[in-house]
C-alpha cells in the first residue's frame, strides 16, 4: 500500500472513533427533542453535571463542601473514602433520574403547550442553573475521572497492522487510542440497546406513541408526565456515558459542556428526529473533518477541525434542511 | 322500554342490556362566560349503544370529552361503576377502561398500523422492564397473549393486508378504522366514539355502521357515540340523547326522539313570529 493510503486509512479510523463521541452527544438531543419536542441546550451541561458528580463519589468528596465550609466555619473536604467505579457509577444514575424527575416536577410540567422558544429559553436557563449548582456541589477545580478505562495507544493492533507497510520503514502500523475504541464499543452497545428498547418494551413503545401524538397517547392511557421523567432519564443516562468517555480523554472541567456545540452539526446533518442519523452525522463529521485537515488542512494553514463541521452544516442547512434522515416537513395545501 | 328501572332486559334483536354503567349528574361546563353544556344528565346502561346526536355547536363533543377527562365541568358529577368519580386526567380515565376515538383522528402517525392497534393493550401489559428485557416467563407470555388478541381485532376489522404499513400513509377511512381498532383493542367497559362517519362517503359509512354493530354484538362493547347523521344514529342506537345549545332537550328510543317536536325544532328549525 502506498503510504498516503496507509495514513488516509489511520486518519478515517480516528475519524470514525471521534465521531461515535459527537454521536453520542447527539444522541441525548435526539432523545428529547422526539419525545417532547424540546431542544434541550443543558445536554452538554448533564454531562458535565454527570462526570462532576461521579468523580465527587468516586472521590467521597463531600457535596457542597465549599458551602458548608464558609457558612460552619469548618475545614470539611472528604469523607474519606473511596467509592468503586461501578457503584459510583450506579449511584450517579440514580442521581441522573432524580434530575429528571425534578426537571419535570419545577420546570417543563409548568410549560405545557407553550411554544417551542420558550422550552428552549427554559432549557438555556437549565443549562446555565446546572452548571453552578455542579460547581456549588463539587467544586470548580478540573479533576481527574479514571474509571478503569484502558488509556494510550495499542501496541496490539500497531505491531499487527505492520504489516500492511509491505516493509515501509516509515509506516509503525496504526495508532489507535485504546480509550477511543472501548468509547466505540460502548457506544455502539448503548445504541443498540436503546433501539431494543424502544422497539420491543411496553415503555419504549409508549414512548414513541407520545414522541408521536399527545392527544392519542392520553387516550389509551400513557401519562404524558412519566414518559417524560423517563426520556430525561435516558438522556440523563447518555450524557453520563459521554461525560465518561470526554472526561477520560480530557479531565473534568468546564469545557466538557462545549462538546455541547460540537453535536449540532452533528443533529444538522442527521435530522433532529433521528436515531440513525444521529449516529450518521457522528461519523460524517467526525471523519470529515480529520479527512478535511488531512489533505486540505496544510494548504490553508491547518486548524480547519475548528470551523469544517459547523460549514458542512451551513451547507446542509441551505440545500437539505431536514438533514438525511430527518422527517420531511410536507405542508399540505 | 326506557323505564327508570335498573334491571336487564333483552332488546327485540335478542341482546342484553346490562344495569346502568356510567351516569352524568347535571353536569355543566363552561369555558369562560360561554356555558357549552348546561344541566345535563344522562345514563349510559352496559352493552347498550347510546348516541348523542344535536345541530353543529350544541355541545355533543364537550360531552364526550368530559366522559373522557379531557374537559372538567365546573359543576355536576359523573358515576362510573357505582361510585363517583373523583376528578382525573384523561390518561387515568383510559386507564379505568373507557377508549375513545377522535373526531379529527389522532393516531401515531410514524408507526405501523399493529403498533398503534398494540398501544391500545398498554393497559393489560404489567411486567417489569427487566423481565421484558430477559423476554422470559410473564412477559413473553403476556406479549404473545396481547399479540393474538390484537390480531383478533384486526381481522374483524378487515385491516389484515395494511398491518406493517405506517398509518402516515393511510387514507382518510381506513385511518378512521385503525383508530377503532386500538380503542377496541383496550377491551373497554366504555367505548367512545367522536362522529365515526364524519367524512366518510355511503359506502364507508354503510362499512362503519356494520363494525359498530358487530362490535357491540359480538364483544358485547358498551358504546356511546356522537353524530349529527340524523339516518344513521337512528337505526343504529338503542336510546339517542339530543342535545341543542348546550341543553338535553330530548332522551329516549330512536322512536320517542323521532316524534319528541323539541327535536323536530331543533332540527328544521321553527317559525317565529
Amino acid at each position: 500500500m502506498p503510504e498516503s493510503l496507509l495514513y488516509g486509512t489511520e486518519v478515517v479510523l480516528n475519524g470514525l472513533m471521534a465521531g461515535v463521541l459527537y454521536a453520542l452527544v447527539a444522541l441525548g438531543f435526539v432523545l428529547i427533542y422526539k419525545a417532547s419536542g424540546i431542544f434541550n441546550y443543558a445536554q452538554g451541561v448533564m454531562a458535565l453535571f454527570a462526570a462532576l458528580t461521579l468523580v465527587g463519589i468516586m472521590e467521597g468528596q463531600i457535596p457542597f463542601a465549599h458551602l458548608i465550609n464558609a457558612a460552619l466555619g469548618t475545614e470539611i473536604h472528604h469523607f474519606g473514602w473511596h467509592v468503586p467505579a461501578l457503584l459510583a457509577i450506579l449511584l450517579t444514575m440514580a442521581i441522573m433520574v432524580l434530575l429528571a424527575w425534578a426537571v419535570q416536577k419545577f420546570v417543563f410540567r409548568h410549560l405545557v403547550n407553550q411554544e417551542p422558544i420558550i422550552l428552549f429559553m427554559a432549557t438555556i436557563g437549565l443549562a446555565y442553573f446546572l452548571e453552578g449548582f455542579g460547581d456549588l456541589m463539587w467544586g470548580s477545580d478540573i479533576k481527574k475521572l479514571d474509571v478503569g478505562l484502558p488509556q494510550g495507544g495499542s501496541f496490539w493492533i500497531e505491531e499487527n497492522t505492520q504489516w500492511l507497510g509491505m516493509g515501509n520503514e516509515n509506516f509503525y502500523g496504526f495508532f489507535l487510542d485504546r480509550l477511543d475504541l472501548v468509547a466505540t464499543v460502548i457506544a455502539a452497545i448503548l445504541v443498540v440497546a436503546l433501539v431494543l428498547f424502544s422497539q420491543y418494551t411496553k415503555q419504549g413503545r409508549a414512548m414513541r406513541a407520545v414522541a408521536d401524538d399527545h392527544q392519542a397517547a392520553l387516550s389509551v392511557g400513557i401519562s404524558l408526565n412519566f414518559i417524560w421523567v423517563m426520556v430525561w432519564s435516558v438522556a440523563g443516562f447518555v450524557a453520563l456515558v459521554a461525560g465518561i468517555m470526554w472526561g477520560a480523554k480530557s479531565g473534568v472541567q468546564f469545557s466538557l459542556s462545549l462538546i455541547a456545540l460540537k453535536a449540532l452539526p452533528v443533529l444538522m446533518l442527521g435530522g433532529f428526529t433521528s436515531i440513525p442519523g444521529a449516529i450518521v452525522g457522528g461519523l460524517i463529521i467526525g471523519v470529515g473533518e480529520k479527512l478535511f485537515e488531512f489533505t486540505i488542512g496544510p494548504l490553508v494553514g491547518g486548524a480547519t477541525e475548528n470551523w469544517f463541521a459547523y460549514v458542512l452544516a451551513l451547507i446542509f442547512l441551505v440545500f437539505r434542511p431536514q438533514g438525511l434522515f430527518g422527517e420531511k416537513i410536507i405542508e399540505r395545501v | 322500554m326506557n323505564d327508570m328501572s335498573n334491571d336487564s332486559y333483552v332488546t327485540d334483536d335478542g341482546r342484553t342490556i346490562g344495569p346502568t354503567v356510567m351516569e352524568m349528574k347535571n353536569i355543566t361546563l363552561r369555558f369562560g362566560g360561554v356555558k357549552a353544556i348546561t344541566d345535563i344528565s344522562f345514563d349510559i346502561r352496559e352493552g347498550e349503544i347510546r348516541a348523542i346526536i344535536g345541530p353543529n355547536g350544541a355541545g355533543k363533543s364537550s360531552m364526550l370529552n368530559v366522559i373522557s377527562g379531557f374537559y372538567v365541568p365546573q359543576e355536576g358529577e359523573v358515576w362510573y361503576k357505582g361510585a363517583k368519580r373523583p376528578p382525573m386526567r384523561p390518561y387515568q380515565v383510559a386507564q379505568q377502561g373507557i377508549a375513545r376515538t377522535f373526531q379529527n383522528i389522532a393516531l401515531f402517525e410514524g408507526m405501523s398500523v399493529l403498533d398503534n392497534v398494540m398501544t391500545g393493550r398498554l393497559r393489560q401489559m404489567n411486567s417489569g422492564l427487566f423481565a421484558q428485557a430477559i423476554w422470559k416467563g410473564k412477559a413473553e407470555k403476556e406479549e404473545v397473549e396481547n399479540r393474538a388478541f390484537v390480531e383478533k381485532i384486526i381481522d374483524f376489522l378487515e385491516i389484515q393486508s395494511i398491518r406493517k404499513t405506517p398509518v402516515g400513509r393511510l387514507p382518510y377511512g381506513l385511518k378512521k378504522r385503525v383508530e377503532l381498532a386500538r380503542a377496541l383493542a383496550a377491551e373497554p367497559s366504555i367505548l367512545l366514539l367522536d362522529e365515526p362517519m364524519a367524512g366518510m362517503n355511503v359506502e364507508e359509512k354503510e362499512d362503519m355502521s356494520r363494525f359498530i354493530l358487530d362490535m357491540n354484538d359480538e364483544f358485547g362493547t358498551t358504546i356511546a357515540l356522537i353524530e349529527h347523521d340524523m339516518g344513521v344514529v337512528m337505526d343504529l342506537s338503542d336510546r339517542v340523547v339530543v342535545m341543542d345549545y348546550g341543553k338535553k332537550i330530548g332522551d329516549g328510543t330512536p322512536d320517542d326522539v323521532r316524534n319528541n317536536q323539541a327535536v323536530i325544532d331543533a332540527y328544521l328549525g321553527v317559525a317565529h313570529d
